[in-house]
C-alpha cells in the first residue's frame, strides 16, 4: 500500500532545475533509498517532502492527503520526521533535552516525554551521553543524535539525509542494524539518501537513482548496481567487482 | 551572543531541591529585611526587585525564545499610563486598572509580533521594530492632552486618612512588599515555564529555528506566546512606576534608556537562566548606588564620571563572565538551574 507518493515534483533555482519532474511511491513499512552523485537534487527532493521548500510543480501525497505546500511543522505533526545532512543539534541544550523537544510533540506529560526520550537514546547508544551538551558530542554521536531527535517525534515516515557519512564501517553496520530494528519493530517507513553503498545494499528494499535532478533508474538494490546507466553516471565501474 | 546553560542530569533532582531551599531561605530573609533596614536601603531594594521582575519578563523573550526586544519601555509605559489614567479620570483602582494596562500592552505586542514574526523580520531588524513602536508611543503620548502630553501626568498623593492599599497608596514599605512579591512570582513562573513544554519549545527556536520547525514546532505561535507573556508581565511593572513615583512623562516612560536599563540585569546575570535576572539585579543596582557614594566621597563630580565607571564595570563583567554571573555561581554552589 502506498504511504508516500511523489508525483512529478520540480524545483528550479533561478535557471537551474534542481529536481526535474521526479515521481516515486513508497509503500508502508518499506525502506527506500535515494542515491545519486552530489548535486543530483536528493536533498532538495527531501526538503520538498518535508515542507522546507515548496515544489514549483507536482504533488506530494502522504497517507492519502496532499502535503506539498504545508509548513514543516505541519508536516512533522502529520508524521514525517527528517534529519539534516549537515547536522543541526540544539547546541547548548543537553542531549536528552534535544530529544525532549521532539517527544513533546506527541506527549504532553513531561515524565512520559522524558521516558520516551530516554528509550530512544538507549536504542541509539546515546544514553550514557544524555547529560552532555549537544555541542560536546563527536560527529558520529551528533549523527546519531540527529536520528534520535527525529525518531522522538514518533514519525510514520523517517527521512534520513546521509546519516552514515563520516561513520566508520563498524559504526555504519551498527546504524544499519538500528535502522533495521526500528523498521521491523515500529513499522517505521524509512527513506534514506545515502552515498555509503554498503548501507544501501544492506537496508533498502528499493532504490531510486537521481542524476542532474532527473530520475534515471529505480529498482531493487541488486539490479540497480548492475544498471549500466547508473554505473556510468554514479557508481563507477569498480563496484561491479 | 552565547546563551549558556548549567549542566544538569543525573544529580539534578538533588540539585533542584537544594535550589528550592536556597530560594526559600533568601525570600524568607528578604521578607524580614524591613524590620531593620533604613528607608534608603528599602528604596534601593525596591529597585532591585523591580529590575529583577522586568528582567525576568524580558528574559522570557530573549533568554528563552531568542527574540531581541529593545523596546520594552513601551510595555512599561502602557502599563503605567493606562491604570494611571483610569484612576485619575474614572477613579478605578489600579489593581483593576493594571489588567486594562496589561490588555493594552498585549494588544500592541500582538501587533509587533504579527509584523515581525509573520514577515520574518528577525534579529536586529526585529529589535529595530520594537524600538520604532516604543518611539512612536512616546511621540503619540506627547500629543494626547488627557494623558498630560509632554508636560507629564501627576497622580495626587491622597491625604493620609484617605489612603488605601486598594489604590496602592503607600510608601517604600508597601512597595517593598509589592515589588518583592512581583519578583518572587515572576521567578517562580519562569522556573515553572523553563521546565515545561513552553520552555523546551522556546529554547529550541532560540537554538535553531529551522530544526525546531522540523520537530513540529509552529514558530509563529511559539514566538507570539513569548512576546505576549513578556509584554503582559512587563506592563505590571508600569503600575509600580506610576503609583510609587506618582508622576509620568512620555520622554521618561518611553525613553530608549528605559528599555536598555532593564536588559542589563538578565545579560549580566545570565541569559536564559531562571535566577540570572535576579542575580544581575542584585549586583547592578547596589553597584550603581555604591558608585554614587564612592565618586561623591572622592570628589569626582565631573559630569559622566559615574557613567564611565559603570560602563567599565559592565564591560569587565561581560568579558570575564560572558555567559553571565549566575551560571558560574550556580556551578560553584552546585545548584541546579536549567536553561
Amino acid at each position: 500500500m502506498t504511504l508516500l507518493a511523489v508525483d512529478g515534483v520540480t524545483k528550479r533555482f533561478k535557471g537551474l532545475t534542481a529536481v526535474d519532474a521526479v515521481s516515486f511511491a513508497v509503500g508502508n513499512g518499506e525502506i527506500y533509498a535515494v542515491i545519486g552523485p552530489n548535486g543530483a537534487g536528493k536533498t532538495t527532493l527531501f526538503s520538498m517532502i518535508a515542507g522546507a521548500l515548496k515544489p514549483d510543480a507536482g504533488t506530494v501525497t502522504f497517507a492519502g492527503a496532499r502535503i506539498d505546500g504545508l509548513r514543516p511543522d505541519q508536516i512533522a505533526l502529520s508524521g514525517i520526521g527528517r534529519t539534516f545532512q549537515i547536522v543541526r543539534p540544539f547546541p547548548s541544550m543537553t542531549v536528552v533535552d534535544n530529544l525532549m523537544v521532539g517527544s513533546l510533540l506527541r506527549h504532553t506529560n513531561m515524565s512520559t516525554a522524558r521516558a520516551k526520550a530516554d528509550a530512544i537514546l538507549a536504542r541509539l547508544d546515546l544514553f550514557s551521553q544524555r547529560a552532555k551538551l549537544a555541542r560536546e558530542l563527536t560527529l558520529p554521536d551528533r549523527k546519531r543524535l540527529e536520528v534520535a531527535r527525529a525518531l522522538a517525534t514518533e514519525p510514520t515516515v523517517l527521512l534520513l539525509d546521509e546519516v552514515m557519512a563520516g561513520l566508520r564501517p563498524t559504526e555504519v553496520d551498527r546504524m544499519v542494524a538500528i535502522l533495521r530494528s526500528i523498521n521491523a519493530e515500529s513499522g517505521t517507513t524509512i527513506i534514506l539518501i545515502e552515498h555509503v553503498m554498503r548501507a544501501v545494499m544492506a537496508l533498502a528494499n528499493r532504490v531510486l537513482v537521481l542524476h542532474h535532478g532527473a530520475r534515471i533508474a529505480e529498482g531493487k538494490p541488486g539490479d540497480i548496481v548492475k544498471d549500466p546507466e547508473v554505473i556510468r553516471s554514479y557508481l563507477g565501474t569498480e563496484v561491479l567487482d | 551572543m552565547t546563551v549558556d546553560v548549567i549542566q544538569h542530569a543525573s544529580g539534578d533532582d538533588a540539585e533542584r531541591t537544594r535550589m528550592v531551599w536556597f530560594a526559600g531561605i533568601v525570600v524568607g530573609l528578604l521578607a524580614l529585611v524591613p524590620l531593620i533596614a533604613s528607608r534608603y536601603a528599602l528604596s534601593v531594594l525596591i529597585l532591585v526587585f523591580y529590575f529583577a521582575y522586568v528582567g525576568q519578563a524580558w528574559n522570557i523573550m530573549m533568554g528563552f525564545a531568542g527574540q531581541l526586544s529593545l523596546g520594552h519601555a513601551l510595555y512599561i509605559g502602557i502599563g503605567a499610563y493606562v491604570p494611571a489614567l483610569l484612576w485619575l479620570h474614572l477613579g478605578m483602582s489600579p489593581i483593576l486598572g493594571l489588567f486594562a494596562g496589561m490588555a493594552a500592552a498585549m494588544l500592541i505586542a500582538a501587533a509587533i509580533g504579527w509584523l515581525g514574526f509573520r514577515f520574518g523580520i528577525e534579529g536586529v531588524y526585529f529589535a529595530l521594530l520594537t524600538i520604532a513602536f516604543s518611539e512612536v508611543a512616546r511621540v503619540a503620548v506627547d500629543h494626547i492632552p488627557f494623558a498630560g502630553g509632554a508636560g507629564g501626568l501627576f497622580l495626587p498623593v491622597p491625604a493620609a486618612n484617605k489612603a488605601t492599599v486598594l489604590n496602592l497608596d503607600g510608601g517604600p514599605l508597601l512597595y517593598y512588599y509589592i515589588t518583592l512579591a512581583m519578583a518572587v512570582a515572576a521567578t517562580a513562573l519562569v522556573a515553572w515555564l523553563a521546565r515545561s513544554r513552553h520552555g523546551y519549545i522556546w529554547r529550541a527556536i532560540r537554538e535553531d529555528p529551522q530544526a525546531a520547525e522540523t520537530l513540529g514546532i509552529n514558530l509563529f505561535s511559539a514566538k507570539m506566546r513569548a512576546i505576549l507573556l513578556s509584554a503582559a508581565m512587563t506592563s505590571v511593572a508600569g503600575v509600580v512606576n506610576a503609583f510609587y513615583y506618582r508622576n509620568l512623562f512620555p520622554a521618561q516612560s518611553f525613553d530608549m534608556s528605559r528599555s536598555l536599563e532593564l536588559i542589563l540585569a538578565p545579560i549580566i546575570g545570565g541569559l536564559g537562566t531562571v535566577l540570572g535576572p535576579v542575580v544581575g539585579a542584585f549586583i547592578l543596582t547596589p553597584a550603581g548606588e555604591a558608585l554614587i557614594a564612592v565618586t561623591h566621597r572622592m570628589g569626582l563630580n565631573a559630569p559622566g564620571t559615574k557613567g564611565v565607571i559603570y560602563g567599565l564595570i559592565l564591560m569587565a563583567m561581560i568579558c570575564l563572565k560572558p555567559e553571565g554571573v549566575w551560571p558560574w555561581i550556580a556551578r560553584k554552589l552546585r545548584l541546579g538551574d536549567r536553561a
